[in-house]
């Protein structure tokens, strides 16, 4: 493997926007049968990388050689003809039609006068799906498929043509880690065929899990190739963001006040059912599980995007009735949701607009807004948060993902809320933010705020809460302090290995 | 100072006036530079080719032009804000008929009669009920049932005809009122009553849009629905709202025009929705919702009259102005496309 030529190989390349140096100078190279990660913060030029070798984007200066002939990509069609394919992170598939139509998409097999040769479609579509392993075939709705088989069915549509360099983008952002096992088992098949594969994720433990080198991106610059076996996370990092990092448990402990929130044999149809918990003043309460254990559901609930079938929810001792966000936001609840981009923030609209939306009616004098308080709120919580913008006019929708997610968090925070709720608070975003937000998720329950985090990501969940609730399958397994907890037992929780309850 | 400089070399310091995102700035200056470019047009073009001694750029004929522009502009300002919630309203040329008929047949009622000219306030007043009322329907529908406001208001576009036909069959409603005719062609300060609505409530749409929490709300549902419901937002009653006001509007349209002309045919109104969305997308109001302005809206208000009475006064005939509207739509929405193109990062699709 190691002396193979190599499938793909990205020489100097240099790409340049107005004002912008993205790509100074990148060289990549992927050998066949190799899972080659490329990695580096949002903004480091990964994206644009790909746009280039996928023939969106024309470098201006440098060359891509596959199986070391010079070629020039200008259309994702012809990058494809070529072998270079891509399994996006956005998929982009028909909902309506079968999985063999969106398979042959644009290439469907034909008899006489156009007709599509269906017999032939379906056979051939079955053929490749027997190779994947999965449990559907190819005259299912793909609107009916799951995410995850969703994907397998981009990653059949990459083997139609047979490819020589396969890139993933994020596959496994939206996958349970049952999922995730499926995924890298065809990627270990691909591999074997000797398909070249790059494989682009922020999430470390996949990396070192399935790939053999690491290509470092900063600031569009190649930063180094790694052997994956001979380094450690700690070196990754530091060539991805020029320092390390500290992700250490270290809750520290501080004093708790009273009981903000208390929810008791709280349910909803089947998403979940019995759900009690409580969370003091100054507490973090890490919500872990499988994506569809039910935490997301139960969030939308405490904010009145849901209505419970049973139960009861406590504000401060005082028995509420939440029909709606508005009486989740009177209660004091704030939501940081999954989706920033969807649910959280309005892209077209400014910084301060964003952060002032659920109480711009409170700042207003009569009809009219007050600009002087909103600027003042936003001037306050960008210094507490150091939120980077270059002033309160920019349009949200052209910040980094952390600053993002500061400006939501911010939004609640300038409420002064009873309880904040974040779900999958560092999603998409950089590793160098991510150790901001998990820091000023700390900093918050310090200042004696009661949070609760919904997170995907075990290190995660340990990093920051004081204590963690387990849940599978719409109910909480098992409440864990933070001084008792250990991955297995956190593992087995969620996996509903551990049928007893202790609540 | 220091400080500012040193997370990106290419952010302005805090204070610097951020540029507003190109799309806005070429589309909210573009249609004015259009009306500009237009003026040159018809009055070097009308030297040559117009039959007619009066200048274009001749004060009355302006003034005029003005006028014409409102019983459309009026609408086409509510429309704006409709189409800002990512909504839309095709009713508004019904509920401007109907409202009509309301004033006009409403000062014929004996009890009307025998007030005098204070009838003609309180018909004023049973109009604009009218056409609030209607538009208090749409707005009802589209939140209680979360049909989408296109296929509402289609409904309610052919129901509100039908109630205009019910009320009088083909048979046009007239009354003329002399003290109102005096007071819809009186001018204060040169400009007629009819522009006054038309300036008057561009004024207030526009202290909405821009100054108040009712404006800052729509625009953040059209531009992302469940980040504002996220936000608790109340977006129900914030369409009902703005249904409302656009029913008054035509409503008000409607007050401003019959009363000087004293009839109505019960095919009046009709098509006014596609003029009045055409003059919005003009002003670069954008159809998905989130972005547009009111100032933009009287731009295209004023270009759209002024390519009618332009191309009229070169001798164009009215097939012909349909004809070159319709293609100066399409052109300057291409442009406004290509303009706001990310460069070439954009994805070809």
């Amino acid at each position: 493997m190691t002396d193979a030529t190599p499938v793909l190989r990205l020489e100097g390349i240099v790409k340049t926007f107005p004002g912008v140096r993205a790509l100074d100078g990148v060289d990549l190279e992927l050998r066949p049968g190799e899972v080659h990660a490329l990695m580096g913060e949002n903004g480091a030029g990964k994206s644009t990388l790909m746009k280039v070798l996928g023939g969106i984007l024309q470098p201006n200066e440098g060359r891509i050689l596959i199986d070391e002939a010079p070629v020039v990509m200008t259309s994702p069609l012809e990058a494809k003809g070529k072998g270079v394919v891509f399994i996006h992170q956005e998929l982009s598939l028909a909902d309506e039609l079968s999985v063999a139509e969106n398979i042959f998409l644009g290439e469907l097999p034909r008899k006489r006068f156009g007709r599509v040769d269906w017999t032939r479609l379906y056979a051939t579509t079955d053929a490749i799906l027997k190779t994947l392993n999965v449990r559907f075939d190819a005259r299912t709705r793909v609107g009916d498929l799951s995410i995850a088989n969703q994907q397998m069915v981009e990653i059949a549509r990459a083997l139609t043509v047979s490819p020589r360099a396969v890139i993933f983008d994020e596959p496994t952002a939206s996958l349970t880690d049952a999922e995730k096992v499926v995924l890298f088992d065809v990627i270990e098949d691909l591999k074997a065929k000797g398909v070249g594969i790059i494989y682009i994720s922020h999430r470390m433990e996949e990396i070192f899990r399935i790939t053999d080198r690491i290509s470092v991106l900063r600031d569009g610059q190649y930063r180094g190739t790694l052997r994956t076996a001979e380094t450690t996370e700690d070196e990754v990092t530091q060539l991805m963001i020029g320092r390390s990092l500290d992700l250490s448990r270290s809750p520290v402990r501080h004093a708790l006040g009273k009981v903000a929130l208390e929810v008791r044999g709280l349910s909803c149809g089947h998403l979940y059912r019995d759900v009690s918990f409580s969370v003091r003043e100054g507490e973090v309460l890490g919500f872990y599980g499988l994506v569809g254990a039910g935490r997301t559901e139960i969030a939308e609930t405490l904010f009145g995007l849901r209505t419970p079938s049973a139960g009861s929810i406590r504000v401060n001792g005082d028995e509420v009735r939440i029909g709606s966000p508005v009486d989740a936001i009177r209660h004091g609840i704030g939501l940081v949701p999954e989706d920033r981009k969807g649910q959280g923030l309005v892209l077209g609209m400014n910084c301060r607009d964003n952060m002032t939306l659920p109480q711009v009616d409170d700042l207003s004098t009569g009809p009219f807004v007050s600009d002087g308080a909103e600027v003042a709120i936003f001037d306050q919580y960008r210094d507490r948060l150091d939120i980077r913008t270059p002033g309160w006019r920019q349009i949200v929708g052209n910040l980094s993902g952390g600053n993002q997610q500061k400006i939501v968090i911010g939004k609640w925070l300038s409420m002064r809320p009873q309880v904040l709720i974040v779900d999958e608070p560092t999603r998409g975003i950089d590793v160098g933010s991510k150790s901001e937000i998990h820091n000023l998720i700390r900093d918050l329950a310090a200042q004696g705020y009661a949070v609760i985090v919904i997170s995907s990501e075990m290190p995660e969940v340990l990093h920051v809460s004081d204590r963690i609730a387990a849940m599978y399958s719409g109910r909480i397994m098992r409440t864990f302090a933070a001084e008792e907890v250990t991955e297995d037992s956190l593992i087995q929780a969620i996996s509903g290995l551990e049928p007893e309850k202790v609540a | 100072m220091a400080q500012t400089t040193t997370f990106t070399a290419a952010a302005p310091p805090d204070d610097a006036p951020v540029r507003k995102p190109r799309s806005q700035l070429v589309v909210q200056g573009a249609i004015w530079g259009f009306v500009v470019l237009e003026l040159i047009f018809f009055s070097v073009a009308g030297r040559f080719l117009s039959n007619s001694d009066t200048a274009f750029l001749d004060l009355d004929n302006m003034l005029l032009l003005l006028k014409q522009s409102a019983p459309i502009g009026i609408i086409a300002l509510g429309m704006t804000i409709v189409m800002i919630n990512g909504n839309i309203d095709l009713s508004v040329g019904a509920t401007f008929a109907l409202s009509a008929i309301v004033l006009l047949d409403s000062m014929t009622w004996p009890f009307m009669q025998a007030l005098g000219d204070w009838a003609i306030p309180l018909a004023w007043i049973f109009a604009l009920a009218t056409g609030t009322a209607l538009g208090f329907v749409n707005g009802l529908v589209v939140w209680k049932t979360g049909v989408d406001a296109f296929i509402v208001t289609l409904g309610s576009m052919l129901g509100y005809r039908g109630l205009v036909f019910m009320y009088n069959g083909e048979q046009p409603t007239s009354h003329l009122n002399w003290t109102l005719v005096d007071f819809a062609e009186a001018q204060f300060l040169g400009l007629h009553t009819a522009t006054w609505f038309l300036l008057g409530t561009a004024l207030v749409l526009w202290l909405v849009m821009t100054r108040t929490v009712h404006g800052r709300n729509a625009y953040a549902i059209g531009n992302n629905r469940e980040a504002a419901v996220n936000a608790g937002i109340r977006v129900g009653p914030h369409f009902l709202l703005n249904f409302m006001l656009i029913g008054f509007l035509a409503a008000l349209s409607a007050v401003v025009f019959y009363s000087e002309s004293g009839s109505v045919n019960p095919n009046d109104g009709m098509l006014y929705e596609l003029w009045a969305i055409t003059a919005v997308v003009l002003g670069g109001t954008k159809l998905a919702g989130g972005y547009g302005s009111i100032i933009s809206t009287l731009g295209g208000v004023v270009a759209i009259q002024l390519l009618r009475k332009g191309l009229g006064y070169i001798g164009a005939d009215t097939e012909t102005v349909n004809l070159v509207i319709g293609l100066i739509l399409i052109a300057v929405l291409f442009l406004d496309r290509q303009l706001n193109r990310k460069g070439s990062e954009e994805l070809k699709t």
